[in-house]
C-alpha cells in the first residue's frame, strides 16, 4: 500500500514522539533535539506538500480507505484551502514552540521529554482534524486532540494547572457530547438514503429537511463554539492559557481553538448551508459580544498571560463574524485571520513567556521600566502587540480588515460596532505595553537579562511571515481563494455587486 | 529620474531605517549619518521627479506606478500602486526637504542621548511612511502610510519613555488616532462596497454617480479620520500632550507634516467632498471652530511648546476650513500647509535651539532677553513669527490672506471668525517672542543660554529664508494654482471688498492683535504664573478638553471594564461552574481527577469510546 502524503505528515510526528520517549531520561537534550529535528522535518514536508497544492490543486493529496464499514466510517484525508492554510500554521508553529519552551518543562511534574513528545502528538493530531473529510474520523481526532492537550496544561504549568486542564477537558467533552448527537444523527440520516457513510461528499448530497438540518448543525455549532471559544463559553481559556507553559498556550490559543473556526466554515456551512443562514443573525451577534467583550475584559486584567487569553478571544469574534457575514471578502479573511492571528498570539505569548521566566510573575503591575533594561525584549514585545492589534502594513490588518468589510457589505450595523474594536485593541496592548515596559525601572527589573540568541531565533520566523504576509499576502490568498468560492457556492449566497461599477477604462 | 523608480522615494528611508533598528549597537557610531544620508537621498529624487515634471504639459504630470498586486478579494482588487502628481510631489518635496533639515539639526540636539541611533531609526521610519502616505494611489494604502506616521510618531512621542508622562502620552496619541481611524476604515469599506474598489483613479471616476447620502457619510468618515491625524476638534486632545517627544519631532511631525496629513485626505479626495454640500460645510466648520481653538489655548501656554502646538493646532484649522471650500480653497489650503511647514519647524527647532540653552527649561516664564545670547535663533524665530503673523512678504501673508479671502467670499460668518483668528494669532505669537527673546533675564543664575553649535543654526537659517521666501509660489505669476489645476481644480470666488482692502482689514486686525499683547507683555513677567481670570484659566486647561473625555470617555469607560472583569469572573464562570455542579457533583469530581487523574482519564478516555462505538450500534439496531 503506498502511504500517501497527508498520512505521512500525520506519521511523522507521531514517531516523533516515540522517538523522543525513547531517548532515556537522562538525555535530556538529546530527546529535545529528536523532537525539533523531526518537527521541522514534518515542516519541510508541509511546504513540499503547500507548494504541490499550490500547483497542481487537491486531487494528489485525497486518500480514502474505509475503516469501519458498518458505520460507514472512512480513514479520509484531503486538503482544501482552508485545511492546507492550517496545516502549515500547525507544522509551522511546532518547532518555533520547541525551540521557544526548550527549558520550559525541566524541573516539572514528568521528564521533559515527555513534553516535547506531547507536543508531537499533538501536531499530529492537528494535522489529521485538519485534513479530515469524513465527518467520523474528524470527530474522533477531534476529541483525541483533548488528550495531548490535557497533558500539557496538566502537567506542566502554573500552580493551578490541574484544576484548569479539568476545567479545560470538561467543556471540551460537553461540546464534543453535542457534536457526537449530530455524528450520530448524520449517521441515521444517511443510513436512511442507502448505504451509511460519513464522506464529507457523500453528506452533502443528503436531503434534510429544515428542522432536522437547524438540530445537527446546533449540536455541531456549540461544539465549536466552545473551542473556539466565543463568549458566554469562554470562560476556560484565561485559565488554561494563565496556567499554562507559554509554549501550551500558543498551541492551544495558536493551533488548537482554530479547529472551532475551521469546524464552523467545513461543517456548519458545508454540511448544513441553510441552518446556517437561519441562524446568522443570532451567530453574528454573539461574535459582535465577543468582539468587544474580550476587548474590554482584557483591557481590566491584571495579568499579562490572562490579558492575552482575553485579546484572543475577542480575535475569534472578528473570525467567526467574518464566517457568517457569508461573502467572500469575510471567509477569505476570517481564513486568513485564523492564519495570522496564529503568527501574532504565538509572538506575543512567547515574548510575554520569556519575560515572565525571568522576573517569575505574570502580574503587570510586577513590571515597569523593561525597555530600559532589555531593549529587544520590549522591542519584540511591541512588535508582537502592535500586529496583534491589526496596525496596517503588518499581516494581521488585511483579514481584520477584510472581516469587516465582509460583514459591512451585508450587515452595516454589526460592521460598524465591531469597528470600535479596533480603538479598544489599541488600548489593550498599549496600555500593557506601558504598563511593564516604560516609566522607570521597577524594583526586581534591573537585572533583567535580555533575549538570548536561541530566544530570537523562535521569534524571528514569526516577524518575518508577519511583516511579508502583511505587504505580500497574495499567495495565500490565492490558496485560500477556491475553497471560499465552493463554500459561497454551496451556501448558495453571492457578493454584491458594486453599487456604482467602475469600468476598468475607467481605473 | 524615471517615475517608475517612485519606489525608491519610500524604500530608502525603509531600509536606513531597518539598518539602524536591527543593527544594534554596530551601528551607533555612524547611525545618525546614515539616517540622514538617507533622507537627503529621499530629497534628491524627489527633486529629480519634480524638474523632469516640469518638462510635461499638464495632463502628462499625473503617473501612477503599479509595484505589484496586494490582494484580490471577491470583487475588489487593491494593488500596490504609487501615485506621483504635481499634488504628491509637492508633499514629496516638503516631507523630505523639512525632514532632511530635521535630521541634521538632530544631530546636534540629541547628541548627548545615548539612543541618538534609535532615534534616528524611528525618524527614517516617520519619513518612510509618511512619504507612502502621500505616495499611495489606493486609499487602503493611504491607510498603511497613515498608521504608518501613527506608529513613528508613538515612538518619538514616548522616545523618552523612562518617563511615565512621556509614556502616557504616546499611548494617548496612538488611541485617538485609532478613533479616526474608525472613519477611515469605514470610508473604504463604504468604497468597496460602492466601486468594488479603493482606487483612487475609481473613487473619483464613480464619484459622481454616488447619492448624496453615500457622499455625505464618505465625506464625514473620512473628516473623521482627519480629525484624528491633525487634531482637529474634537479629536484634538493628544496633540498638546504629543509635545512630550524631543522638539525635533514636534517640528517634523507634530507641526510641517503629519498633522496636515488629515488636509491632504481631505483634498485628494474632492471628489467625494464636492458631492456633498453637507459633508464640505462640516469641514469648514470644523476647520474654523479648530482655528479659533487653538488660538485661545495658545494664548494662555506658558510653555513655549504647547503655545506653538496650540498656533498648529490653529492653522491647520485654517486649512481644513480652505478643503472645505472646495475649488476656491483646496490650492490655499496646500499653499498653507507648505509654508506653514517652514514657519512653524523653524520656531520649534527655533524652541528646541532655546530649550538647548536653557537646559530644557520649556516655561517662557523662565526665560526673557534671549536676544542677546542667543542672535541667531533670535533673528530665525523672529522671520518665522512674521511670517505666521502674515506681514508682507513673509510666505504667511500670501498663503494666509488668500485663504481669508476665500472663507469670506463663501460666507462672512466664518469670514469673520477666520479674521478674529488672525488677531489671536498675532497675540499669542507676540507673547511667546516678548516672553522669550524681549524684556528682561529672569532664568536662574545657574542657566547659562548659550547660542547652539552650527549643526542646529544652518537649519534654522534655510528655514528662515523659506518663511522669508516661500511666498514665491504664489506671487510668481501665480504658480502653485497652475501647478494643482488638473488635481484638484481652481474656481476664482470673489470676496465681497475688494482684495486690497481685504488685505488692509487683516494686518489692521493684526495690529490689534500685536498691539494688546505688547501693551500686556511689556512688562516685568513673574517667574511664577499669576492665578488668572476664568478665562485664561480655560484656555490653560485646553477649554476643558481632557476633563470633558475623561468625565465622558475614560472613567465610564474604567467603570465599564472593571464590571466587566467582576462578572467574568463571578458572573459567567460561576455561572457555568455552578451549573456544571448542579448537574453532577462537579467539584467533587474536580478533586478526583486531581488526584491519581492520569488513570482516571485513561478510563474515561476508553468509556467515551465505548459509548461512541455503543451509540452508533443502538441507533443502528433501532
Amino acid at each position: 500500500m503506498k502511504i500517501g502524503w497527508l498520512t505521512l505528515l500525520l506519521l511523522l510526528p507521531l514517531v516523533g514522539a516515540l522517538g523522543t520517549m525513547a531517548v532515556p531520561k537522562a538525555k535530556a537534550l538529546l530527546s529535545k533535539q529528536v523532537a525539533l529535528g523531526f518537527s521541522l522535518v514534518t515542516l519541510v514536508l508541509t511546504a513540499i506538500v503547500a507548494v504541490g497544492y499550490h500547483q497542481n490543486g487537491a486531487e494528489k493529496y485525497n486518500e480514502t480507505h474505509t475503516w469501519i464499514k458498518a458505520f460507514g466510517a472512512n480513514y479520509a484525508l484531503g486538503l482544501d484551502g482552508v485545511g492546507i492554510i492550517l496545516v502549515v500554521l500547525t507544522a509551522l508553529l511546532t518547532p518555533i514552540v520547541i525551540i521557544a519552551s526548550w527549558n520550559d518543562a525541566d524541573g516539572g511534574r514528568w521528564s521533559s521529554k515527555s513534553f516535547f513528545a506531547w507536543i508531537l502528538v499533538l501536531e499530529a493530531l492537528s494535522i489529521g482534524v485538519f485534513s479530515a473529510t469524513d465527518v467520523f474520523l474528524f470527530y474522533v481526532l477531534f476529541e483525541a486532540t483533548l488528550i495531548p492537550m490535557y497533558f500539557l496544561i496538566g502537567g506542566f504549568g502554573g500552580p493551578q494547572r490541574s484544576y484548569a486542564a479539568v476545567k479545560f477537558l470538561l467543556y471540551s467533552l460537553l461540546g464534543g457530547l453535542l457534536m457526537l448527537a449530530s455524528v450520530v444523527g448524520l449517521y441515521v440520516l444517511s443510513a436512511r438514503a442507502g448505504d451509511p457513510s460519513y464522506l464529507l461528499t457523500d453528506l452533502i448530497k443528503l436531503d434534510i429537511s429544515q428542522n432536522t438540518e437547524r438540530w445537527l448543525f446546533l449540536g455541531f455549532f456549540f461544539a465549536f463554539a466552545v473551542k473556539a471559544p466565543m463568549v458566554p463559553f469562554h470562560t476556560w481559556l484565561p485559565d488554561a492559557a494563565g496556567e499554562a507553559t507559554p509554549g501550551t498556550s500558543v498551541l492551544l490559543v495558536g493551533i488548537l481553538d482554530k479547529i472551532g473556526t475551521f469546524g464552523m466554515i467545513r461543517f456548519c456551512l458545508g454540511l448544513f448551508p441553510e441552518a446556517s443562514k437561519w441562524a446568522t443573525p443570532v451567530v453574528l451577534v454573539l461574535a459582535l459580544i465577543s468582539v468587544l467583550y474580550g476587548a474590554l475584559v482584557a483591557i481590566g486584567q491584571t495579568d499579562i498571560k490572562r490579558l492575552i487569553a482575553y485579546t484572543s478571544i475577542s480575535h475569534f469574534g472578528f473570525i467567526v463574524m467574518g464566517i457568517f457575514a457569508l461573502t467572500s471578502q469575510g471567509l477569505t479573511g476570517s481564513t486568513l485571520y485564523m492564519f495570522n492571528h496564529g503568527l501574532s498570539t504565538a509572538a506575543l505569548f512567547l515574548v510575554a513567556g520569556y519575560l515572565i521566566s525571568r522576573r517569575g510573575s505574570a502580574r503587570i503591575a510586577d513590571y515597569g521600566g523593561v525597555e530600559k533594561v532589555a531593549p529587544v525584549l520590549a522591542g519584540t514585545f511591541l512588535f508582537a502587540g502592535l500586529s496583534s492589534l491589526a496596525l496596517p502594513g503588518l499581516s494581521p490588518f488585511i483579514s481584520e480588515f477584510m472581516v469587516i468589510a465582509g460583514t459591512f457589505s451585508n450587515h452595516k450595523v454589526i460592521a460598524v460596532i465591531a469597528v470600535f474594536g479596533i480603538v479598544l485593541a489599541a488600548l489593550y496592548i498599549l496600555l500593557m505595553y506601558q504598563r511593564t515596559m516604560t516609566g522607570p525601572v521597577r524594583e526586581g527589573i534591573e537585572k533583567l537579562k535580555d533575549l538570548n540568541k536561541r530566544e530570537i531565533l523562535a521569534i524571528v520566523p514569526l516577524v518575518v511571515l508577519i511583516i511579508g504576509l502583511g505587504i505580500f499576502p497574495k499567495p495565500i490568498v490565492d490558496i485560500i481563494k477556491p475553497a471560499v468560492e465552493s463554500t459561497m457556492q454551496r451556501v448558495g449566497v453571492t457578493d454584491k455587486a458594486p453599487e456604482i461599477p467602475v469600468t476598468e477604462g475607467q481605473k | 529620474m524615471s517615475h517608475e523608480l517612485t519606489w525608491l522615494l519610500v524604500a530608502i528611508p525603509a531600509v536606513s531605517a531597518a539598518i539602524l533598528l536591527l543593527g544594534g549597537k554596530a551601528t551607533n557610531k555612524w547611525g545618525h549619518l546614515l539616517g540622514t544620508a538617507a533622507s537627503l537621498a529621499s530629497f534628491v529624487c524627489g527633486v529629480l521627479l519634480f524638474v523632469q515634471m516640469q518638462g510635461l504639459h499638464d495632463e502628462e504630470r499625473s503617473e501612477t506606478v503599479r509595484l505589484f498586486e496586494w490582494f484580490t478579494v471577491g470583487n475588489v482588487k487593491v494593488d500596490f500602486t504609487l501615485l506621483i502628481d504635481p499634488l504628491s510631489i509637492l508633499f514629496v518635496l516638503l516631507i523630505t526637504g523639512v525632514g532632511s533639515l530635521i535630521h541634521i539639526y538632530s544631530i546636534g540636539y540629541m547628541e548627548h542621548d545615548v539612543r541618538r541611533r534609535r532615534f534616528f531609526a524611528y525618524l527614517n521610519l516617520f519619513v518612510a511612511a509618511m512619504l507612502l502616505l502621500v505616495l499611495a494611489a489606493d486609499y487602503l494604502l493611504v491607510f498603511v502610510g497613515w498608521e504608518g506616521v501613527g506608529l513613528a510618531s508613538y515612538l518619538l512621542i514616548g522616545f523618552w519613555q523612562h518617563k511615565t508622562s512621556a509614556a502616557v502620552a504616546a499611548k494617548k496619541a496612538f488611541v485617538v488616532n485609532r478613533v479616526g481611524d474608525i472613519g477611515l476604515s469605514l470610508a473604504v469599506m463604504s468604497m468597496w462596497g460602492l466601486f468594488g474598489s479603493s482606487a483612487f483613479a475609481s473613487v473619483n471616476a464613480g464619484a459622481e454617480g454616488m447619492s448624496s447620502t453615500w457622499a455625505t457619510l464618505v465625506g464625514l468618515m473620512l473628516l473623521l479620520a482627519a480629525c484624528g491625524k491633525s487634531a482637529q476638534v474634537p479629536l484634538q486632545s493628544w496633540l498638546l500632550d504629543a509635545m512630550e517627544g524631543p522638539t525635533p519631532v514636534s517640528a517634523l511631525i507634530h507641526a510641517a507634516t503629519m498633522v496636515t496629513a488629515g488636509v491632504y485626505l481631505v483634498v485628494r479626495s474632492h471628489a467625494i467632498f464636492e458631492m456633498s454640500e453637507t459633508a464640505s460645510t462640516a469641514v469648514v466648520i470644523v476647520g474654523t471652530v479648530t482655528a479659533l481653538a487653538g488660538a485661545i489655548i495658545g494664548t494662555a501656554k506658558d510653555d513655549i511648546k504647547k503655545a506653538l502646538a496650540g498656533s498648529t493646532m490653529s492653522q491647520i484649522g485654517y486649512m481644513m476650513l480652505a478643503a472645505g471650500l472646495g475649488p476656491a480653497g483646496y490650492v490655499f489650503a496646500i499653499f498653507h500647509l507648505i509654508t506653514h511647514g517652514f514657519f512653524k519647524a523653524n520656531m520649534f527647532l527655533g524652541a528646541g535651539s532655546v530649550m538647548h540653552g536653557m537646559n530644557d527649561d520649556v516655561n517662557m516664564r523662565h526665560y526673557g532677553a534671549l536676544r542677546i545670547p542667543m542672535k541667531i535663533t533670535f533673528v530665525t524665530f523672529a522671520f518665522g513669527y512674521l511670517a505666521i503673523l502674515g506681514i508682507p512678504p513673509f510666505a504667511g501673508f500670501f498663503s494666509k490672506d488668500k485663504i481669508i479671502e476665500a472663507a469670506f467670499a463663501h460666507n462672512p460668518v466664518i469670514g469673520l471668525c477666520a479674521l478674529l483668528g488672525a488677531g489671536i494669532t498675532a497675540f499669542y505669537m507676540t507673547r511667546v517672542m516678548l516672553m522669550t527673546f524681549m524684556g528682561k533675564k529672569r532664568w536662574a543664575d545657574d542657566v547659562h543660554p548659550h547660542e547652539s553649535p552650527k549643526v542646529m543654526t544652518i537649519p534654522l537659517i534655510i528655514l528662515a529664508a523659506l518663511s522669508l521666501g516661500g511666498g514665491a509660489l504664489y506671487f510668481a505669476g501665480h504658480w502653485i494654482e497652475h501647478w494643482l489645476e488638473p488635481v484638484v481644480g481652481v474656481e476664482e470666488e470673489h470676496p465681497p471688498l475688494p482684495a486690497i482692502a481685504m488685505t488692509a482689514i487683516t494686518l489692521a486686525v493684526v495690529a490689534v492683535g500685536i498691539v494688546i499683547a505688547v501693551a500686556k507683555y511689556r512688562r516685568d513677567i513673574p517667574r511664577e504664573a499669576p492665578a488668572g481670570s476664568p478665562l485664561t484659566v480655560l484656555a490653560r486647561r485646553d477649554l476643558f478638553g481632557d476633563a470633558l473625555n475623561e468625565a465622558v470617555l475614560m472613567r465610564p469607560g474604567q467603570y465599564l471594564t472593571r464590571t466587566l472583569v467582576w462578572l467574568d469572573n463571578r458572573g459567567v464562570d460561576g455561572l457555568v461552574n455552578g451549573l456544571a455542579a448542579l448537574f453532577g457533583g462537579l467539584s467533587g469530581r474536580l478533586r478526583r481527577f486531581q488526584t491519581g487523574f492520569v488513570r482516571s482519564y485513561a478510563l474515561s478516555m476508553v468509556f467515551g469510546a465505548a459509548f461512541v462505538v455503543v451509540a452508533l450500534l443502538a441507533v443502528r439496531l433501532s
